[in-house]
């Protein structure tokens, strides 16, 4: 598939901004458990929700350059029984208002309780309001990874591992942000979030190399014999049909070197994992809010990379009928 | 129901093109608006089409086979380019299977071409909006036409007759009949789309002769003798000429 900006940008915008939200919010559940100290609702929650809001609208933004009508956008909601899709156009919106009201109720201190459970559990707004976000988070992650996981014939996205690394590089990548954020502010939650951002880094190295290994030894189903439907070992395209390209040679080949390729993948592998963790390692032992935020900035970049390399590395079935021109 | 799709017979094309260019010819008038063409006296003309004829060579040299493979949308029954339009753009009709973009809802997400494994679906880089085959819906309901050019543009082009159009559905129909009897086959059948439209296959239509089918054995009736013989009292030619 040729990889488009817009979309890269996208998802890993917003899973960065779904991950800062998650941080945050479960910063706020340790504290209602009195399991660390609570934090400044204006300067750490509300301050850092804006954050998390403008990845998400940087994400949307995003999203608006790849449509070819992005006037029409608002139509992209209806079909939402049938099309990942259009459950992602419900599910990014939702998320992007749940995050803004939970870092309102912050702001404006208007927080009021409203029930107990059990003997002394009381559950005051926020902690609702953060609850619906959450929810709508992860729902937003399973949209979008379920957008490439659920095309079959995409041999190399159809698999869980395609949505459970979205999972796992949006809550990375947001509890990176989320370190440098708390050592910025001066909390004391540099080291919890650090150790978080540590093990789900670690956890998607293991997620994507196993997709990484699934997809090297991917048999395709789809062949030129059952392209064209003729049985025979050799099958050699003369023509297909025009002579400088088409849609379909633009959208569906990356058009990359193979060494481009194999650059690209060394490179995520490289910027997504062992230089963030080395970074923030470093960042946590001297607690320098330069070493914390530059882990988050390279790891965004790595993913930039591997989100390339994600869709430079499906192959299309279509691809059997544009071999030659 | 009623699923309209188009037949077309491998062994009869000749890959003259005939179809590519009466296609464009035709829906580039279409109420979807022109078919873009980008850069089209250039060095690297492209544009939108409907309907491609591509070559493949089969076998090795010098025992080949020149296929000519004319690839345009196959209108699945089970349409996978159809549940993920998130606007409802993409749609399949119920009245005759064809599988159409309302134009005016489409929002050029090209989601739709992703979730084709055939790449059936073309983005218009002028109107940004996708455009696939119609199987010529503007023209095989008018009545305005005489009753044979109500076909697909492709059909009525094609000089040797290698595409077929009607209901696969009605198992008495030309096509269902041609599918039937001529080995007719579908696409990828591995991802379960079914579509509509079927390939026949190349066929030998070679027979072998024995030097003994040349000649009859048997000749009663004289059939086989030179005309005229001549007569049996006659003198031969070389009887006058030689003494």
């Amino acid at each position: 598939m040729h990889p488009a900006f817009s979309v890269i940008f996208l998802t890993t915008l917003i899973g960065a901004g779904q991950g800062l939200f998650l941080a945050l919010y479960t910063a706020q559940v340790y504290a209602a458990f009195r399991l660390l100290p609570a934090q400044d609702p204006v300067g750490f929650y509300a301050l850092g929700s804006l954050i998390a809001l403008l990845l998400l609208i940087g994400g949307l933004a995003g999203s608006f350059l790849h449509l070819g009508r992005p006037e029409r956008a608002w139509r992209s909601a209806a079909m939402w029984r049938t099309s990942w899709l259009s459950r992602e156009v419900i599910a990014l919106p939702a998320c992007m208002g749940a995050v803004a009201a939970w870092g309102l109720v912050h702001y404006s201190g208007w927080n009021p309780p409203l029930f107990t459970l059990g003997e002394s559990f009381g559950v005051d707004l926020s902690f609702l309001v953060g609850a619906i976000a959450t929810v709508l988070c992860f729902a937003l992650f399973l949209c979008t990874g379920m957008i490439y996981a659920c095309i079959k014939f995409l041999q190399e996205w159809a698999t869980p591992l395609t949505v459970i690394n979205y999972v796992l590089f949006g809550g990375a990548s947001g509890f990176m942000l989320a370190t440098a954020f708390a050592s910025w502010q001066g909390s004391g939650l540099v080291d919890f979030y650090g150790g978080w951002a540590i093990l789900m880094t670690a956890i998607a190295f293991v997620t994507r190399s196993a997709s990484l290994i699934r997809n090297a030894r991917l048999k395709h189903k789809s062949t030129m014999q059952s392209a064209i439907g003729i049985r025979h070992a050799r099958i050699e395209q003369k023509a297909q049909g025009a002579m400088a390209g088409s849609f379909n040679t633009r959208e569906f080949f990356h058009g990359a070197s193979p060494r481009k390729y194999r650059f690209v993948k060394w490179l995520f592998l490289v910027l997504v994992f062992p230089v963030p963790l080395l970074l923030v390692s470093a960042g946590l032992a001297t607690q320098a809010f330069s070493l914390l935020l530059a882990a988050f900035l390279v790891q965004y970049l790595g993913l930039l990379a591997e989100r390339w390399f994600f869709f430079a590395q499906a192959n299309h079935p279509q691809n059997l009928y544009y071999q030659t021109v | 129901m009623t699923q309209l799709a188009l037949v077309i017979d491998l062994n009869v094309c000749v890959g003259c093109h005939a179809c590519v260019t009466s296609c464009k010819e035709w829906n580039t008038s279409g109420t979807a608006g022109p078919l873009a063409d980008m850069n089209p006296y250039g060095l690297d003309p492209t544009g939108t089409f409907f309907n491609r004829v591509q070559t493949f060579e089969v076998g090795q040299y010098p025992n080949t086979e020149t296929v000519h493979f004319p690839k345009s949308c196959l209108h699945c029954e089970d349409p996978p380019c159809v549940p993920v339009c998130p606007t409802g753009a993409s749609y399949k009709r119920e009245e005759d299977g064809i599988v159409l973009v309302d134009s005016d809802k489409c929002i050029g997400c090209k989601y739709c071409s992703w979730a084709c494994p055939y790449g059936a679906r073309e983005l218009d880089e002028n109107q940004k909006i996708m455009k696939k085959c119609t199987l010529c819906v503007d023209r095989i309901y008018d009545e305005s036409l005489p009753e044979a050019e109500r076909k697909p543009a492709c059909v009525n082009a094609c000089p040797t007759n290698a595409r077929l159009f009607g209901d696969v559905s009605d198992p008495d129909s030309e096509v269902s009949l041609a599918i039937r009897e001529s080995g007719g086959y579908q696409l990828m059948p591995e991802w379960g789309t079914r579509p509509a439209n079927h390939y026949l296959p190349r066929r030998k239509t070679r027979i072998t002769i024995h030097a003994d089918e040349l000649v009859r054995a048997d000749n009663p009736l004289k059939k086989e003798r030179e005309l005229p013989m001549p007569d049996a009292k006659d003198p031969t030619l070389d009887e006058t000429t030689s003494w």
